[in-house]
């Protein structure tokens, strides 16, 4: 690895003012990144100049600060194409979030395509917010709901996909990278196999997009969901990339003002591509936001931001390994995301996520989100640290001391 | 260290009051939190419509366990309308600590199942 690529969390963390913050009277360590991550002071600054200078409602607007506002959330749009080698940018939505955009798909395209007896297929370590919306879709058309099942290792186990994707399938949606095992999946080679088969595919890229370079374009995928507050930029607004002659022939989602080009007493006709699936006011300064997160990632270099995960990742297992007690869940080191979800015998996670808390060091504990994957691994509720590029093998350190803090007070058990 | 891991809980947490089952409970219910996971049984024993024994099992966080151990021994002797009086302060008393949004579901889970419990002897 040349020394071009290493990046310098130090560098980065001045831009961040919560990681200033104490916590418990420590400096705060913030390993919850796969939740949400910590916003930069060119995004917060965007988005208070934005609503100081800049704000109105968007498009139909004549005046100055309406056409103003109208142009951001439009380049907003143009960037976010760019920043996944989207192809078309007529083929980015905004949503609220990555759950809407999947609520989008299966809701718009779902009940036109799917009939009784074809099947959807997901995965075994889907997010809820992929699982979730195809288990309603299936159980209201009658449609059969298989999973891919996951190895032992934690990666898919593509024999079972094959399997599947034999017989009247018309959908596999998948999640990117597991936010609980880290795993990255060969999407590129799911899709080919998926279309092969005739079958559409969502790819939900809630834990690659801020963490790697995506290029939807070359995944080949149908559609693509994501998330802003997970990759620096505001809440409220995520996105879904899709094909844009699949989306013409979809129905709206929402419909109301923004969304329609005509509306008479009986009945409307829609707008184009992508207005037609962002009804109301959407969200305009989160747009603005997102953009200048885009800005600062490619700042920061996804490359780089990349190979820093995946140094911290591999530093964690390292010295997780080293600790007696702690289990790590999912793929060896090399190849995962900086997702690390792991077990501590005889500590609960949600006690040692508290006592973590008190040294100011946070990460989530429970199921993530991720019931089907818990239950099919037998797995308790886990502990997940989940690193971004601002931090550093001190914090992981932090982690570790802390670990060993909580399994001495809590040795009190018969 | 964290308010929540004083004496009192850790030593109920490490030494768990009145764990176990009552084969001839009058009152026997479970109860998963579907939060966390955590799982909570609580057997009663009543004698002239008082408990005159109380066990729990359990499997779960310090809080939740801490928590159903010293729910056994405080509901020890009361009547059945007594019970139904215990509300979430009582436990926050009991645990002398007051459980913010995130462990609040923990610490109140035994209460829970007595809850349910009664409810569900109502019906019949």
């Amino acid at each position: 690895m040349s020394t071009k690529t290493r990046l310098d969390p130090a560098i980065y963390r001045v831009d961040f003012p919560i990681l200033n913050r104490k916590v418990g009277g420590k400096t705060l360590a913030y390993l919850d990144n796969a939740a949400s991550t910590q916003k930069p002071e060119m995004v917060i600054e965007a988005l208070s100049d934005f609503y100081r200078n800049r704000y109105a409602n968007i498009h139909r607007g004549v005046h100055t600060l309406s056409e103003e506002a109208t142009v951001a959330y439009e380049a907003a749009r143009d960037k976010v194409a760019a920043f996944i080698q989207a192809p078309d940018r007529q083929g980015v939505v905004f949503t609220r979030n990555t759950t809407e955009a999947i609520n989008l798909v299966a809701h718009s395209w779902g009940r036109t395509w799917i009939k009784a007896g074809d099947r959807i297929v997901v995965t075994m370590m889907e997010h809820h917010s992929n699982l979730v919306p195809w288990q309603q879709l299936a159980e209201e058309a009658g449609a059969e709901l298989a999973y891919v099942s996951v190895t032992d290792e934690g990666h898919l186990d593509l024999a079972s996909l094959d399997k599947h994707l034999e017989g009247p399938v018309k959908l596999v949606a998948l999640t990117h990278i597991s936010n609980v095992l880290g795993t990255v999946n060969p999407v590129e080679e799911i899709v080919a196999r998926a279309h092969a088969a005739g079958a559409r595919v969502l790819i939900d890229g809630a834990q690659s997009v801020p963490h790697l370079p995506v290029d939807v374009e070359a995944i080949n995928c149908d559609f693509f969901a994501f998330s802003s507050h997970k990759m620096c930029g505001p809440t409220g607004i995520g996105v879904l990339y899709g094909r844009p002659e699949l989306l013409e022939k979809m129905p709206p989602f929402l419909t109301g003002g923004g969304m329609i080009e005509r509306v008479e007493r009986e009945k409307s006709k829609w707008a184009d591509l992508p207005a037609k699936f962002e009804a109301g006011t959407p969200a305009i300064a989160e747009a603005v936001g997102l953009a200048a997160a885009i800005d600062y990632l490619k700042s920061v270099g996804m490359e780089a931001i990349w190979t820093h995960e995946q140094d911290l990742a591999a530093y964690a297992w390292e010295r997780l390994s080293d600790t007696p007690g702690a289990r790590i869940i999912g793929p060896p080191a090399k190849g995962r995301s900086g997702i690390v979800s792991f077990t501590v015998e005889e500590v609960h996670p949600h006690d040692l996520a508290q006592i973590l808390d008190s040294e100011g060091v946070a990460i989530r504990a429970g199921y993530h989100c991720a019931h089907p994957l818990h239950q099919c691994f037998g797995l308790p509720p886990t502990a997940r640290a989940s690193f971004y590029f601002y931090n550093t093998r001190q914090e992981v350190d932090r982690l570790v001391t802390g670990i060993r803090q909580a399994q001495k007070l809590l040795a009190v058990r018969r | 260290m964290s308010d929540l891991y004083r004496e009192n809980i850790l030593d109920h947490y490490g030494n768990p009051r009145n764990e176990g089952v009552l084969e001839d409970a009058d009152i026997s219910h479970e109860r998963q939190n579907p939060v966390c996971g955590d799982v909570v049984r609580l057997d009663i024993k009543l004698e002239d419509g008082k408990v005159e024994e109380a066990r729990f099992r359990g499997q779960g966080c310090v809080i939740s366990m801490a928590s159903a151990s010293m729910f056994t021994e405080k509901i020890k002797g009361k009547t059945i309308s007594e019970l139904r009086e215990i509300d979430e302060q009582d436990i926050f008393d009991m645990l002398g600590v007051e459980l913010g949004p995130s462990r609040f579901h923990c610490g109140v889970l035994p209460l829970r199942v007595l809850e349910e419990a009664l409810a569900e002897s109502e019906e019949v």
